[in-house]
């Protein structure tokens, strides 16, 4: 059986959906370890266990919550030495990415990024990647060993096999030279709404909403359907909304039941982040947009006008 | 404040910031109908890029110093360097090499590393993820290779001194990072808004300097590449459905769809 790792994301002491995700198909390719560093790893271990882990190597220095990426990789690195594990799974997420691209870097080996599938082949790991943009989709081989793969968040679905994962104590000294990137405040911003990775129901809003003074409108129509709002890159690039609305390929990846783009045309770096989706339905003045040959029901009309409409029509109906 | 080390060539500091030319997103053919790129397809400075170019500038405008502009690329991707140039950075680096074709991150931040390396440079900018690429790989691998410290996705950036610090974009707010430099920082988008370059900038861009350098001027062997494309297929691509035009019917279809998927 291959050796598989996955690194099993710790944010806030908590462990993140990704690494559930993760485990869903590391099991499949082998006999797998997990790693989680950080406040509440240890906790961590019992849920990764239920989901497939065979052992997980936990270490809860503070030093894994409070510096940027060269801890994790430090840790991961001498772990490696050790172990010589055939593939190591991250998530395609910025705190994983910022300890897969410096891991890969000091172990020399290259990496593949932005995956949405792995499986094993010839005693190796093939990942398919967006190509072209993500009209097309390419297999890679990952020539090295270990195979460093980022899968981007929701790709699989978490699920419990029950079982339990041999607790090892990851024993690694982090030494000042690692402690230098410090997160010293934490900040929040974001509102009490429905999280855009957890909604049933996603509105999102791009170029074609003329600018950030008519987002509200789609405010409106998510508050109505119970769902929260998203955005494409050109307007979070253009400053109307936070980068924490972006869905695509570069910002949220998101598979509600109803994905509603409006005045979005579908450029290929947004749709691989939505189209997933259980039904799409798109708002648009152009009937050529790319995004409506991809849309159950295409809309060609004014949003501006449409979407209170909607949401007027979506509240008489609650009542 | 000024930052604390003072060189030989009288800079207070110099900042190196990595660009790369890409297809220009605005363009509205991305790819050809056999799927292959649409060769004279314009490309322009990733725009990206361009917001790391302005925060440099803007700290060299605060701080003193000196923005040495590094890419990788053919040699058309000097005009991708020269652009910012125009903008106002000092001088440029430009890797070109045959054997970089189709060349991997790692493969690209070696090269990367290497040409930075002798600059010495207090602080690097790179761009969070390129618009083409769009993996975001090469930022952390060249910090490593750099050793450096890396703080990533700002969205805000203060130096003081012999420290930076910037504001991490997170999924629900941001979290303040803080290292001495040297260090390595990606910025996003909304850092900062790419100034227009001057007449007078352009005209003095064409007499700043772009090095050109080769894989055997940087002593990086190209090696085997991490992974190889085994093939590729066409993306698993949905069906269309019905396309209507909005006679004022548009809001009761969009109600039964949302009724069937069971969200009214």
């Amino acid at each position: 059986m291959a050796k598989v790792w996955v690194y099993a994301e710790m944010s806030g002491g908590k462990l993140q959906s990704t690494a559930l995700e993760l485990m869903a198909k590391a099991r499949e390719l082998g006999d797998v370890d997990a790693i989680a560093l950080g406040a509440g790893a240890r906790a961590a271990a019992a849920t990764l266990g239920k989901h497939g882990a065979k052992a997980v190597h936990v270490n809860e220095d503070t030093a894994f919550d409070d510096f940027i990426a060269e801890p994790a990789a430090d840790a991961l690195a001498a772990l490696q030495d050790q172990q010589q594990p055939d593939l190591i799974l991250f998530a395609f997420t910025p705190d994983s990415r910022d300890v897969a691209g410096r891991l890969a870097a000091r172990l020399g080996k290259g990496l593949i990024s932005n995956s949405g599938d792995v499986h094993a082949k010839d005693g190796g790991f093939v990942a398919t990647v967006p190509y072209f943009g993500g009209a097309k989709v390419a297999s890679m081989r990952a020539n090295g060993k270990p195979a460093i793969v980022l899968v981007r968040p929701k790709s699989f679905e978490a699920s419990e096999t029950g079982g339990t994962a041999e607790v090892k104590d990851l024993a690694v000294t982090i030494g000042d030279g690692s402690k230098r990137a410090k997160i010293v405040e934490r900040v929040a911003e974001a509102s009490e709404k429905v999280k855009l990775e957890d909604a049933k129901v996603v509105i999102s809003g791009g170029r074609g909403m003329g600018g950030p003074d008519n987002f509200p409108l789609l405010e409106a129509l998510a508050t109505a359907l119970g769902g929260a709002v998203g955005a494409s890159r050109a307007v979070v690039d253009a400053g109307w909304v936070p980068y924490s609305m972006q869905v695509g390929q570069t910002g949220k990846s998101v598979r509600p039941g109803v994905y509603i783009a409006v005045g979005i045309s579908g450029a290929m770096q947004h749709t691989v982040g939505m189209k997933a989706s259980k039904v799409i339905i798109a708002i648009n003045k152009d009937a050529e947009a790319p995004i409506m040959k991809m849309a159950d029901l295409g809309v060609v009309g004014d949003a501006l006008k449409i979407v209170p409409a909607l949401t007027a029509a979506v509240q008489a109906k609650k009542k | 404040m000024t930052l604390s080390r003072r060189r030989d060539n009288g800079c207070l500091v110099k900042i190196v910031v990595t660009v790369k030319q890409v297809p220009d997103p605005n363009s509205a053919t991305i790819l050809e109908s056999d799927y292959t790129i649409a060769r004279d397809r314009e490309v322009v400075l990733d725009p990206g890029d361009e917001c790391g170019i302005e925060e440099g500038l803007q700290l060299k405008e605060a701080h003193g110093g000196e923005v040495i502009l590094v890419s990788m690329g053919p040699e058309r991707a000097k005009d991708a360097i020269r652009k910012g140039l125009s903008m106002g950075a000092d001088r440029g680096v430009l890797i070109t090499d045959v054997q970089l074709a189709g060349a991997d991150a790692l493969l690209t931040a070696r090269a990367l590393a290497a040409a930075i390396k002798p600059e010495q440079p207090d602080l690097v900018i790179c761009g969070t993820e390129s618009y083409d690429g769009s993996t975001g790989m090469v930022p952390p691998m060249l910090a490593e290779l750099l050793g450096l410290p890396q703080l990533t996705i700002a969205k805000k950036v203060e130096v003081d001194g012999s420290n930076i610090k910037v504001h991490r974009q997170t999924a629900d707010g941001y979290q303040v990072v803080e290292a001495s430099t040297p260090a390595l920082i990606t910025v996003t988008a909304g850092i900062a808004e790419p100034r227009y370059a001057s007449l007078k900038g352009i005209m003095a861009a064409r007499s700043k300097e772009i090095k050109q350098l080769g894989l055997a001027d940087l002593g990086v062997e190209r090696g085997d590449p991490g992974e190889t494309i085994e093939g590729v297929a066409d993306a698993e691509a949905r069906k269309a459905g019905a396309i209507i035009q909005d006679d004022g019917t548009a809001v009761d279809r969009i109600l039964q769809v949302l009724t069937q998927a069971k969200v009214v």
